[in-house]
């Protein structure tokens, strides 16, 4: 781990190298976090922060924690980002935010006050006396970065270390309750959904999608013998996504083709 | 390459969650833009364990790493629960305890 771009003791490539990376990197991050805060699909929104977490990798080991580099890349990037996107698909593919202001000016506020705060921060870290980077001074971590944060963590840091195992399982605990819910009505047996079925006029299965028929495609309608199109053959979950030309999801029923499209 | 970069860096990012986290609607988009200033955080403190040539900094970010996955866990879950309630993950629509 310590042939990677810094070794416990500092940078191992010489300086331009450093610092080009470094500049490639600042912009990259910079330029992904306010594509974050600008693009409307939430989608879009955890590729940009994906961009971000490993440039940030990249600076860890930089930065002579090659440790923490694996573990942003594996548990932030791999973990967090995951879980994000599976509530992205839960959630639905499709859902962007409202560009509506609800408080009256509040975007124009809000950058006034991150202007502000970058500033009051700026400022305050010009006045601290921040020095350059020193060598590991080192009893502490002389067999590398990996065994000196373990010794770090087994030793001074323990008591954080269990309270954190406290926190996950909380944490963990927490989350399921959350997504439990209790069931008010009695599971449907099959003989419930054959009755359903039965009742509803409809026992054949839903006609399939117009694939071969025009387009090769399944979000096209089944075109029905009377000339119709069939609304019931496009699945809902699919005509959901499918986005119109104005942004706005487009419903099934207006998949319909043109009558001139038909008669070709 | 002086330390003194890379928390000016972290500020920027941290500077952009917090306007996100302002801006956004959408509650997945705000629990992204935390989870940014949290890196900013993270990229800091391993900023400031290379100044001062200890480790102490690097095993504070470690914690801001769990701390941030509980985090996540926690308000995904919640997340999903108000979305199953109100079908939609807007943050103006979860407004029953206002009135």
């Amino acid at each position: 781990m310590t042939h990677l771009l810094a070794g416990p003791s500092g940078p191992n490539v010489d300086a331009i190298t450093t610092e080009t990376i470094y500049w490639i990197l600042a912009f990259l991050s910079t330029g992904a976090a306010c594509g974050m805060i600008l693009v409307r699909r939430a989608v879009h929104c955890a590729l940009f922060l994906a961009v971000v977490m490993l440039s940030l990798a990249t600076m860890y080991a930089m930065m002579g924690a090659p440790f923490l580099a694996f573990v942003q890349i594996i548990v932030y990037t791999g973990a967090v980002l995951m879980l994000f996107l599976f509530v992205l698909m839960l959630v639905g593919i499709s859902s962007s935010d409202s560009v509506t202001e609800t408080i009256r000016s509040q975007r124009a506020w809000a950058l006034a006050c991150g202007l502000g705060f970058a500033v009051v921060l700026c400022l305050g870290i010009g006045h601290a006396a921040l020095g350059p980077a020193v060598k590991h001074t080192d009893a502490l971590n002389g067999s590398g970065n990996l065994s000196g944060l373990a010794q770090l963590i087994f030793t001074t840091y323990v008591f954080p270390f269990e309270v954190t195992g406290a926190l996950l399982m909380t944490a963990a605990i927490g989350a399921m309750v959350l997504a439990h819910r209790e069931r008010t009505t009695p599971k449907p047996t099959q003989r419930d959904l054959a009755a359903r079925r039965i009742a509803s006029g409809h026992v054949a299965p839903d006609p399939s999608p117009g694939v071969y028929a025009l387009h090769d495609a399944v979000d096209r309608p089944a075109l029905l013998p009377d000339g119709s199109t069939s609304p019931e053959s496009v699945s809902t979950a699919l005509a959901q996504r499918i986005v119109g030309s104005d942004g706005e999801p487009v419903q099934a029923a207006q998949l319909v083709m043109n009558k001139e499209e038909v008669d070709q | 390459m002086s330390p003194i970069h890379y928390v000016v860096l972290s500020v920027l990012l941290f500077v952009v969650g917090a306007v996100g986290v302002l801006v956004r609607r959408n509650a997945i988009i705000v629990f992204m833009c935390i989870e940014l200033m949290l890196n900013a955080c993270n990229l800091a403190f391993v900023a400031f364990a290379s100044m001062h040539g200890n480790l102490d900094g690097q095993v504070i970010a470690f914690f801001v790493m769990v701390v941030a996955a509980a985090e996540v866990v926690v308000g995904l879950a919640i997340l999903m629960a108000i979305f199953r309630a109100r079908k939609s993950a807007s943050v103006d629509d979860a407004n029953l305890l206002k009135y």
